[in-house]
């Protein structure tokens, strides 16, 4: 990649051209992704991410077989023709692999991404206006916490019928408490800021207050615990439907194949590894991208992993 | 957890102040119950398993419907149920097949199965972790740190279920291992033996150890990877505070200055996490449990969740409810034990 501190072309852009010696200001985003490129262990896992996402996509919809397919023998051992054998009732694995994984990364999305919304948004509001409205989210989120989550979804999601979003939208639903209170807790230190104090003094309205003023400057955290709550919902979801009451067939996920399949890890180990490198490939990947946004969006950063 | 109006005063004592956070307590079980009940009352319908089943009688739904007040309204519903709850009356299980259970025997006793599991297994996380984060940040950047690191890492990303299928899996051959060398099996991998335990000392322990020793590995191998790198981060920060650079200069030795200064310190925030993580600890409890085949709160969940059985789920609910409300005092208590700073009376 050229280096931007030194270009003096006009295809630099408008932006550095109105600059001297085109040493225009970086923005945020730009900073972020060099320190973020440089991190060697999260680009590595960026790359194996997408190519696992894009191999469920692709290997799912050009595979000779789909998941209707049940035309082969009983846990027939893997083959050229099935590479990683079939099911009981004759599925052949790797098809069911694809749309496992495109199911539970789907699931992981929709559910980091409503805890995201939810949790930010409760966290700024909570941090920023104090007193009762910030006691009743603690509360809130107290209350939430009170029982394990895995619970708490499994009872909820006995409501409705059993498909994958349904799965995803509850288990977003009580997923949110940790990024709340994190938010929380930034958005309580923001609000003391001179600049917070000057929008106020300019007669600035609360929600313009949160929304340009005080979300801008949670990004980092909210991009860092929005991958790593990706990677939680992976497991969570695995574990709902491990225990039978997450993801219902004809809908799939990698926690379903892995229950359908691990009486079977004494003879025959691979229905069972498959699912599960694809399950620990993903949540790891995902874990270490985190890790580098992390770094990335550290103003400090040092070099000290915690 | 609580609000920072309830952070303990100087007039305070730890009596005092034990029962002012357990009052404080009290309204949030209530709120709770009350948010679970209607959970549960509009998540499924009881009724579907008995009709669902060949001779029954429409009187057979109408009375079951009556016993469980279906007929009332749901706030007085909710009102018989807690006062039944706290004159110790937990109902009774709707669910069939069998002689229908008391809900209070039946998640007691599942319970008492459930909490060895995590207390073993926290135990063993708690002391493994605290072993492991002060070392790999006392040998910071050593092969042990990058080791350790890379581990907990992997452990982070393992489903927990996943965790304990390998460990039974080696347990299984392990055991063809003893019986090939003429041996009896040791380890269990289908749950406490039916009767109990029995037999004398020695006999005890073998099957004490046998039945516990996988699942707790298995169980507690998660939540080790979370406390090592607390606590590894931990440790760093506080090797790294002036006064135990001070330590240091006076010359003392430097074993003492990490164990006695900066080791002490660097407890606290791990023993507070390791409390308030009781509630994830048990949810992989839940797991653990069914890949073992235990008879345990895992189990009376998913099969409660199953057949439907309202009484059941407020029971399982609210003893659970309490646990992580008793853990999280704990955390408190054990956060002004620990810190001098906040220490009561």
């Amino acid at each position: 990649m050229a280096n931007p501190q030194i270009t003096e072309t006009p295809a630099a852009g408008a932006a550095s051209s109105s600059y001297e010696f085109g040493t225009g200001a970086r923005k945020q985003w730009q900073t972020v992704l060099r320190r973020f490129m440089r991190h060697r262990l999260a680009m590595a896992s960026l790359v194996i991410l997408v190519l696992l996402t894009l191999g469920a996509v692709f290997g799912g919809a050009f595979w000779k077989y789909d998941i209707t397919y049940t035309g082969g023998s009983s846990f027939a051992s893997p083959s050229a023709e099935h590479p990683l054998g079939t099911s009981q009732i004759g599925k052949d694995m790797l098809a069911l692999i694809f749309q496992g994984t495109q199911y539970s990364l789907l699931i992981a999305l929709v559910v980091a991404f409503m805890a995201t919304i939810i949790g930010v948004t409760l966290g700024a509001v909570a941090g920023f206006l104090r007193g009762a409205v910030d006691t009743f989210v603690m509360r809130l989120v107290d209350l939430f916490l009170i029982v394990p989550q895995l619970a708490l979804v499994a009872i909820a999601v006995h409501a409705f019928p059993a498909s994958w979003y349904t799965v995803a939208i509850v288990l977003g639903l009580f997923s949110w408490m940790q990024v709340a209170r994190i938010n929380r807790g930034q958005t309580l230190s923001l609000a003391e800021r001179e600049f917070i104090e000057a929008a106020k003094a300019l007669g600035a309205s609360n929600s313009r207050i949160i929304f340009k003023h005080i979300l801008p400057n949670l990004t980092g955290i909210i991009t860092v615990n929005a991958t790593l709550a990706v990677a939680t919902a992976v497991l969570s979801e695995a574990a709902l439907s491990f225990i039978g009451l997450g993801v219902k067939p004809p809908d799939t996920s990698l926690g379903l194949i892995i229950i359908e399949n691990y009486s079977q890890f004494q003879d025959r180990p691979w229905l069972f590894y498959a699912p599960f490198v694809v399950i620990v490939l993903i949540s790891l990947t995902i874990n270490f991208i985190g890790d580098g946004l992390r770094d990335a969006f550290d103003p400090r950063q040092t070099k000290v992993r915690a | 957890m609580f609000a920072p109006e309830l952070a303990p005063t100087k007039e305070d004592n730890v009596v005092r102040y034990i029962l002012r956070r357990l009052l404080v307590s009290i309204p949030i079980l209530g709120i709770g119950s009350f948010l679970a009940y209607l959970m549960v009352a509009s998540a499924g319908d009881p009724l579907s398993g008995l009709r669902g089943r060949p001779g029954t009688t429409e009187a057979d739904i109408q009375n079951l419907a009556l016993e469980l007040g279906l007929d009332k309204p749901i706030l007085s519903r909710y009102w018989d149920w807690l006062t039944s709850f706290l004159s110790g009356d937990w109902g009774t299980s709707i669910a069939l097949g069998q002689a229908r259970a008391d809900v209070f025997d039946r998640v007691t006793t599942a319970f008492g199965t459930t909490f060895k599991l995590v207390l073993g297994a926290e135990v063993l996380a708690v002391t493994l972790g605290i072993a492991v984060g002060v070392l790999a940040a006392v040998r910071q950047y050593s092969i042990f740190d990058y080791l350790a690191t890379s581990t907990a890492f992997v452990m982070f990303s393992m489903p927990v279920f996943c965790v304990a299928i390998v460990v039974k899996t080696y347990g299984i051959q392990f055991n063809d291992v003893l019986t090939g060398l003429g041996m009896r099996r040791w380890l269990t991998t289908a749950g406490p033996p039916v009767g109990g335990f029995k037999g004398d000392v020695l006999e005890q322990f073998r099957l004490y150890t046998g039945t516990f020793l996988l699942p707790t590995i298995a169980l507690g191998a998660i939540s080790f990877a979370a406390y090592s790198r607390f606590q590894r981060a931990s440790m760093l920060e506080t090797l790294s505070s002036d006064y135990v650079r001070t330590a240091h200069a006076k010359g003392l030795r430097p074993a003492r200055v990490i164990f006695r200064h900066a080791f002490r310190n660097a407890l606290i925030p791990v023993t507070t996490l390791a409390a308030l993580n009781i509630g994830a600890v048990f949810s992989g409890a839940i797991i653990t449990e069914r890949v073992f085949g235990w008879n345990g709160m895992g189990n009376l969940l998913v099969s409660a969740v199953q057949q439907f059985d309202p009484p059941m789920l407020m029971g399982w609910l609210m003893i659970t409810a309490i646990l992580v409300v008793v853990f999280n005092l704990v955390a408190d208590i054990l956060y002004g034990i620990l810190d001098p700073r906040i220490r009561l009376g």
